[in-house]
């Protein structure tokens, strides 16, 4: 029996079904990502969860409990919002306070757990101030600090990163994954972007157009990805998919019974480049972009097919040049004209 | 003219401020003068009324028109008088206060489901609200006069409390939403997340940040109420007369007595000026709601 579980949650906007049929199991203590392109109904699927809408068709059950038709104020539910909505005309320690004020509690229990939240995040200093003397990344820690005064049963965040500069975000993300490690608090959290996901989840939940594309640990999903939708939104720069008739050498190359009218997808890692005349077959230089620790290098073949290469040294590769292309058989991934990923083994 | 140029140094730094300032000044005192201009042309009517209160019936028609005169209290005491001034100022602060708030009453509500749960239908309800105030008022006299007869509201506080808050609720729901729509919607979902009802949610986070419009939107239409004159008139006799009907029973067929009318209406003007002047700050707000977004 999970702990969260959502059954053929259905959502329509009058004539759009902006959510149709997920089924989900989410357990105790797990840090669950929805990840998909914008439009895809994650953050109307947090919302749904959150009660902030209602479901037009399935339930959602939380620790046994059918909570589909509750309001937001009782599901016991604390979101953390892109936009913080943090109150703009209380303290923080008052923000922070709101949620066991309405309940009632005992105020020196409420400065207690305040206090001690504010201690997890840094906000000792700042309590008396209010959110408009706060920097955005103060904001969002007292947005998160709000929610877990509250102890609730699930932690929602909304792309919460999103309004944060690079530098911010990376340091705020690591201190989410730390947050989790210490509360052990079952988190789903929303975002668009692939890093967060693969760095913060136990389980990644990929959606498109308001359906599961696929449920699995990160790595799961960058090694077997179940279609091509899922291996070219995970992993970055993305996976190379060339159509299977559009590289005439690539049966040879693989060594593989290609789908005649399916494509073959392989990680930038797996395509390394040699001398010209070396490796599988030609190809020619349109780009090289130095990161430092690796290289990206952009190849395109004689097929019209560009191909991404991705290796750990430096090169003296320069635009124009011929080079050799070498694959990786073994790390191939094939799909069918539908874009579902074939197992490997149904094609030798 | 003492010429700067045959100042020992610096002359080139003299010369140049001289000029500069003086060119700076003229500009300014141009606008000043244009703004006094303005102002005094706004203010004469008002001004010449308060003066004309306080002069005798012969001082007010006399030509020249009289700016200096031995001032008099004679026309304050008549209309004290002759009519009874804290009927009409007691009906009027009533039917005002009572309007506004009962609008409020109503309009918040409105306001708050028009922003927050907004439909397909919402900006055409508002449209039509709104399309209610393009229509001259004389144009419903008869219907209402009809309605307020048969209802026996014809000389009561309690028909002219109507007749104001449904006059001003269309303005009362526009200012409203308008101030409610800059409150982010998130806010309040924060807030029911947090386990608000929906009367906490509104008591404690969006009362206490639409305040400010709900202060303006109050204000306004408290003038509003208080100036009004063509229902009040219409829909009132003796004993529920507004400040209004006291200005306009100073117009009489006997011809027009300049300075009592011009106390009358000084005493009628006079509360909700020196209201407006405590509030102005608020007013103005409310007055420029949407100006600038």
């Amino acid at each position: 029996m999970s702990f969260l579980q959502l059954k053929g949650i259905e959502k329509a906007f009058g004539d759009v079904h902006v959510i149709q049929g997920i089924d989900l199991a989410i357990n105790k203590g797990e840090f669950v990502v929805f990840v998909g392109p914008s439009g895809c109904g994650k953050s109307t699927l947090l919302r749904l969860i959150a009660g902030l809408e209602t479901a037009t068709g399935g339930s959602i059950e939380l620790d046994g409990r059918d909570i589909t038709q509750l309001p937001s104020s009782k599901r016991d539910l604390a979101m953390v919002f892109q936009s913080y909505a943090l109150y703009p005309h209380m303290s923080v320690y008052e923000n922070m306070s709101f949620a066991l004020r309405l309940a009632k509690a005992d105020p020196a229990v409420i400065k207690d757990k305040v206090e001690r939240a504010a201690q997890i995040l840094n906000l000792g200093a700042y309590l008396q101030r209010t959110p408009r003397e706060l920097s955005g990344g103060q904001r969002q820690r007292v947005a998160i600090g709000r929610a877990i005064v509250r102890s609730p049963k699930v932690f929602l965040f909304d792309e919460p990163l999103s309004n944060l500069d690079a530098a911010l975000r990376g340091q705020t993300r690591v201190e989410i994954a730390k947050l989790h490690r210490e509360l052990g608090a079952t988190t789903i959290y929303v975002t668009h972007d692939q890093v967060e996901a693969m760095t913060l989840a136990d389980r990644v939940v990929v959606l498109r157009e308001g359906r599961i594309e696929q449920v699995g640990t990160p790595l799961e999903l960058y090694d077997r990805p179940a279609s091509r939708f899922v291996a070219q939104f995970i992993g970055t720069p993305q996976m190379n998919v060339v159509a299977a008739t559009g590289l005439p050498q690539l049966q040879s190359a693989l060594g593989v019974r290609l789908p005649g009218d399916g494509a073959v997808g392989l990680r930038p890692e797996n395509v390394a480049l040699r001398a010209p005349g070396h490796g599988h077959f030609d190809g020619r230089v349109e780009l090289v972009e130095a990161l430092g620790a690796e290289t990206l290098i952009y190849v395109s073949t004689e097929g019209g097919a560009q191909l991404t290469s991705r290796q750990n040294t430096r090169t003296a590769l320069r635009p124009g040049d011929s080079v050799g292309v070498e694959l990786d058989a073994s790390a191939a991934h094939l799909f069918d004209a539908q874009g579902h990923a074939i197992p490997a083994a149904a094609m030798h | 003219m003492h010429d700067p140029t045959s100042l020992p140094l610096p002359a080139q730094a003299v010369r140049q401020p001289a000029s500069w300032l003086l060119r700076l000044n003229i500009a300014l005192v141009a606008r000043t003068a244009a703004a006094w201009a303005v102002t005094l042309l706004l203010f004469f009517p008002l001004g010449w009324l308060i003066l004309t209160a306080f002069k005798t019936e012969l001082q007010a028609i006399n030509v020249p028109p009289l700016f200096v005169f031995p001032p008099t209290l004679e026309n304050f005491a008549e209309v004290q008088q002759r009519s009874d001034y804290l009927l009409y100022a007691k009906n009027s602060i009533i039917t005002s206060v009572l309007s506004t708030l009962i609008g409020l009453a109503i309009a918040a509500p409105a306001a708050y489901s028009m922003t927050f749960f907004r439909t397909k239908r919402t900006r055409d309800i508002l449209m039509w609200m709104l399309s209610t105030k393009m229509m001259p008022a004389v144009g419903a006299l008869v219907p209402i006069y009809v309605l307020a007869q048969k209802s026996q509201l014809l000389d009561t506080q309690l028909g002219l409390i109507i007749v104001f808050t449904l006059s001003n609720l269309p303005i009362m729901v526009w200012m409203l939403y308008s101030h409610f729509k800059d409150i982010p919607h998130e806010i309040l979902e924060a807030a029911r997340m947090d386990g608000a009802t929906l009367w906490q949610e509104c008591r404690m986070v969006l009362m206490p940040l639409a305040m400010g419009g709900l202060a303006a939107t109050g204000l306004l239409c408290l003038v509003l109420a208080w100036n009004e004159a063509f229902w009040a008139l219409n829909l009132t006799s003796a004993r529920a007369g507004t400040l209004a009907a006291l200005i306009a029973s100073y117009s009489s067929p006997e011809g027009l007595f300049w300075s009592k009318l011009s106390a009358a209406s000084l005493m009628a003007i006079a509360p909700i000026v020196v209201f407006g002047w405590f509030t102005q700050k608020q007013l103005v707000q409310g007055l420029t709601f949407g100006a600038v977004k």
